[in-house]
């Protein structure tokens, strides 16, 4: 099998629930072999020629607004030699026989594509010289190429692609793993800033996104489900119903749940009632009519109250698992010259991508096409045709622009919806959730708790690390995105360490959010090391940049990078005014290494202003659309200061946030000068979709410590006493 | 209630539909003008702004039996090439993310830049505020304002 295949059942294994943090291991290991894999895609498939010279490339993943829409199509395009004006990029469908997996998570279109795409264009290159050599009677080392154009030097004769596009359509691309790549200094297009080939049509208003999908005779629907998760229709006023205007089908949703103990991100069709419709807003309003009789199920009991309770009874028991340790950790901090102990805790959140959940489908003769916001649509694609008992072969799935992804639609169950539907009422349904659906039926961000010990020597040398991590799931198998693997800093460099968990039972779906783990894991290890830092009587940075230093010689990237944020911020000179301070953190995560400083002002209302954010990042040796990499990483910060004020809660089983006011997001106002830097080394280029948001929020969190005093060990702001100004 | 006349840029539309429905679905799913999104339902974070009578207004909140004969501007009322100078600065700067906000931040830059030429970064954040960018594309948004503003000075 090859890499895109293997890599894919390991992300599917992570999207089920499991946490493959090996996943994010094998690219780098295979493009640092020096042996690319040759990838299990089809060259053709990707770059299409018309004889008017018209340069079709295909994007193959789904864009959730990572750009990968232009720079996937970028990097086939340098290799191909044509300019990227003549370009018209096509989003493909899903077909992975075609073009090897086609999802957006992890981060990974880079590290995933970036060789093999690189290889589709040179391929394709080949293939048009051969054409052009076989014209003119000459070698094919004679040839070269240039813009568009195959060249023969000695006899200064040259054709067009388009006009040796029927001739190369008739023969065979060369195997990838044997076509000559480009040196990069010749790159024209990779390492350019291009802008987004869909941003005309969106500056415009035109209909690329999936809620704006319509196709003749086609059907609305919403389903109300249970407030509480998997409940059950017990009755309803049905009759009531089906007279309302507009109103085609009224039905009850047995669901499909998976019945596991420990709930799936994406365990199947939940039970409700669709009401489908003319049009939407006839469906929603129907539904304001329903008058439901609900089964809520196991899940009514549970509260965040309860959840809090139970944590801090579990801290006073020993763990029950044990993650990663070395050495004696308890023998260690018992002979400590000092300790320092504190608990983290921080809330579920939401993943409210502004365009709600939504699919449109079609059935028809035993067939079915469907047009979906997905970002895993192979795994959809496996879940409706068990939904309907068809075979995958008889599903079809085009990818729209997506309004946000952050992870909630590597879910697929709003597709399910729309594939059943359709083939209950017999006419294509477009499901589009609303956005109280969205926020009450999301499979959240896990919350959890971190209780730490560390312990000092008498020089202020970090000796020991205890960290005791209450999640949930049954024992050691957790509860989707809420495991964390023995890797975490500083494991691995010191000798005393322990990380442990106990998990407890969750009804309730979880599933990842941008950077899955690490964007909790972050803040609570990198909250805590500047609180041991500042115990050590120590400069934060030097404290860690102490623990990061590499001791085989070889760069250490997160130490260079967080080395580089403090000379870009002026760290050594920072302003040590009351109610202003600078906090530094840094992460490794997706393959990504990240540094940040902020600086902030905290006034007598403990309201936050955050004035100032440097970033560096290391994500390899090329960047490959400058301005678009700027953007994500904007976006990441803004993000992350956005989780920072944000939490999910549960009371009898019911999520009370229903929309943006309960759940903000952060506005312009309150949006930080960032500056992004990127700190070029000689690794493969990897991807920034996420590693650039999780040390933001411990950034903040120490820089409200250097300028109060105080200590944020509890998110959301609000539960530690502060806000955003 | 009888059929209802909306001006839509420019346009004179003959709708029948419920009068309590709100003009986001009118524009969505009746006359296709599918530029002006649903984001929250409940008028906070602004993917449906849309200009009623020059306004700032949110399409959601908007009922039919409201827009009365006040002429209505949405996303593909500002040019459907590119070309309005608002549109063009998004697309000199790249603003966009996923971009599903972008139509009701370019109809609420619009108006600021109507009412104010030439913002300051404070008048663009007061102003910007009440849209959201699930994405985090505030920096560019700025940038664009500002680009938008130099360019139909210069005009």
């Amino acid at each position: 099998m090859s890499l895109n295949r293997r890599t894919f059942l390991q992300m599917s294994a992570l999207l089920s629930g499991g946490l493959a943090l090996n996943l994010y291991d094998l690219p780098v290991a295979v493009a640092q072999s020096g042996r690319p894999a040759p990838p299990d895609i089809s060259p053709r498939a990707f770059v299409h020629i018309a004889s008017d010279g018209t340069i079709t490339i295909m994007a193959k993943n789904p864009e959730i607004g990572q750009g990968v829409k232009t720079m996937l199509p970028m990097i086939i395009a340098d290799e191909l030699d044509v300019a990227w004006s003549t370009v018209h990029v096509q989003q493909a469908e899903l077909d992975e026989s075609l073009y090897g997996a086609q999802f957006a998570g992890g981060s990974m279109a880079t590290p995933l594509n970036w060789d093999p795409l690189r290889r589709v264009g040179a391929a394709c290159r080949q293939v048009l010289i051969t054409a052009a050599a076989k014209r003119w009677n000459v070698p094919e080392s004679e040839c070269t190429t240039s813009l568009n154009k195959v060249l023969h030097g000695t006899s200064k004769r040259s054709l067009s692609y388009g006009e040796l596009a029927a001739d190369a359509a008739k023969l065979t691309p060369p195997p990838l793993a044997s076509v000559k790549l480009k040196d990069p200094k010749d790159y024209h297009i990779i390492g350019k800033s291009h802008t987004g080939v869909d941003t005309r049509s969106i500056s415009t208003g035109k209909p690329l996104f999936g809620i704006d999908f319509t196709t003749p005779g086609m059907l609305q629907a919403v389903i109300q489900k249970c407030p509480v998760f998997g409940g059950k229709v017990k009755s309803f006023n049905q009759a009531e119903i089906e007279k309302l205007p507009g109103v085609r089908h009224v039905l009850v949703l047995a669901g499909s749940l998976s019945t596991d103990p420990v709930v799936s991100s994406d365990p199947g069709m939940e039970p409700g009632i669709a009401i489908v419709a003319d049009t939407w807003w006839q469906a929603q309003s129907a539904r304001s009519k329903l008058k439901v009789d609900w089964d809520f199920g196991p899940g009514v009991t549970q509260s965040s109250e309860a959840i809090a309770k139970r944590a801090a009874e579990l801290f006073q028991a020993p763990p029950a698992n044990t993650i990663h340790a070395t050495g004696n950790v308890d023998a260690a901090l018992h002979s400590a010259a000092k300790t320092v102990e504190a608990t983290y805790t921080y809330p579920f959140i939401a993943h409210a991508t502004l365009e709600p959940m939504d699919t449109t489908a079609s059935w028809k003769d035993g067939k079915i096409e469907i047009w979906t916001t997905s970002q895993a649509p192979g795994n959809g694609r496996k879940m409706v045709a068990k939904e309907l008992n068809i075979s995958p072969d008889d599903i079809t799935i085009h990818l729209t622009r997506t309004g946000g992804g952050f992870g909630r639609r590597l879910a697929n169950e709003y597709m399910v919806e729309a594939a059943y539907l359709t083939k209950q009422v017999g006419a294509p349904v477009k499901i589009l959730w609303s956005r109280e659906d969205d926020f009450t039926h999301d499979d959240y961000r896990p919350g959890g708790f971190h209780a730490f010990k560390a312990g000092l020597d008498a020089h202020g040398k970090l000796t020991a690390w205890r960290q005791h991590f209450i999640t949930y799931g049954v024992d050691a198998h957790y509860a989707s995105g809420a495991g964390m693997g023995g890797n975490e800093f500083p494991s691995g460099r010191i000798a005393d360490y322990g990380l442990y968990s106990t998990a407890m039972p969750l009804y309730l779906r979880t599933g990842p959010l941008r950077a899955p783990g690490s964007n909790t894991l972050a803040f609570v290890g990198q909250s805590f090391l500047d609180e041991v830092a500042h115990a050590a009587g120590r400069d934060p940075v030097e404290f860690q940049l102490e623990l990061l230093r590499s001791t085989d010689g070889k760069p250490n990237r997160l130490h260079d990078v967080l080395a580089k944020v403090a000379e870009r911020s002026n760290w050594a000179k920072r302003s040590t005014t009351p109610g202003r301070g600078m906090g530094i953190a840094c992460y490794a995560s997706h393959l990504g290494f990240f540094a940040e400083v902020a600086d902030v002002t905290v006034d007598a209302k403990n309201q936050i202003k955050v004035n100032h954010v440097w970033v560096v990042g290391d994500i390899g040796r090329q960047v490959i659309n400058p301005a678009a990499a700027d953007n994500m990483v904007y976006g990441s910060i803004v993000d992350g200061l956005s989780q920072m004020a944000q939490e999910i809660t549960l009371d009898q089983g019911r999520v009370q946030q229903t929309n943006f006011p309960d759940h903000p997001v952060l506005h312009m106002r309150q949006t930080p000068v960032i500056d992004s830097y990127f700190l070029i080394t000689d690794n493969p280029p990897t991807g920034l979709g996420e590693p650039a948001l999780p040390p933001i929020l411990p950034a903040v969190a120490n820089a409200v410590f250097a300028a109060t005093g105080k200590r944020i060990r509890t998110l959301p702001l609000a539960r530690s006493g502060f806000s955003f100004a | 209630m009888p059929p209802q006349k909306l001006t839509i840029n420019n346009t004179v539309h003959t709708v029948d539909a419920d009068p309590d429905t709100p003009l986001l679905w009118i524009l969505r799913d009746i006359l296709d003008l599918k530029g002006t999104k649903y984001g929250c339902g409940v008028g906070y974070c602004g993917a449906c702004t849309i200009l009623i009578a020059g306004e700032p207004a949110r399409a959601c909140q908007t009922l039919l039996s409201d827009v009365g004969t006040d002429p209505v501007t949405t996303i593909e009322g500002l040019s459907t090439d590119g070309t309005h100078p608002v549109q063009v600065a998004w697309q000199e700067v790249d603003v966009p993310q996923c971009g599903y906000c972008q139509a009701g931040q370019i109809m609420a830059a619009t108006a600021l830049l109507a009412s104010n030429p030439h913002p300051t970064d404070a008048d663009i954040d007061a102003h910007m505020s009440s849209n959201i960018c699930r994405c985090g594309t505030y920096t560019r948004i700025r940038e664009a304002i500002h680009h938008a503003a130099a360019s139909t000075s210069t005009k």
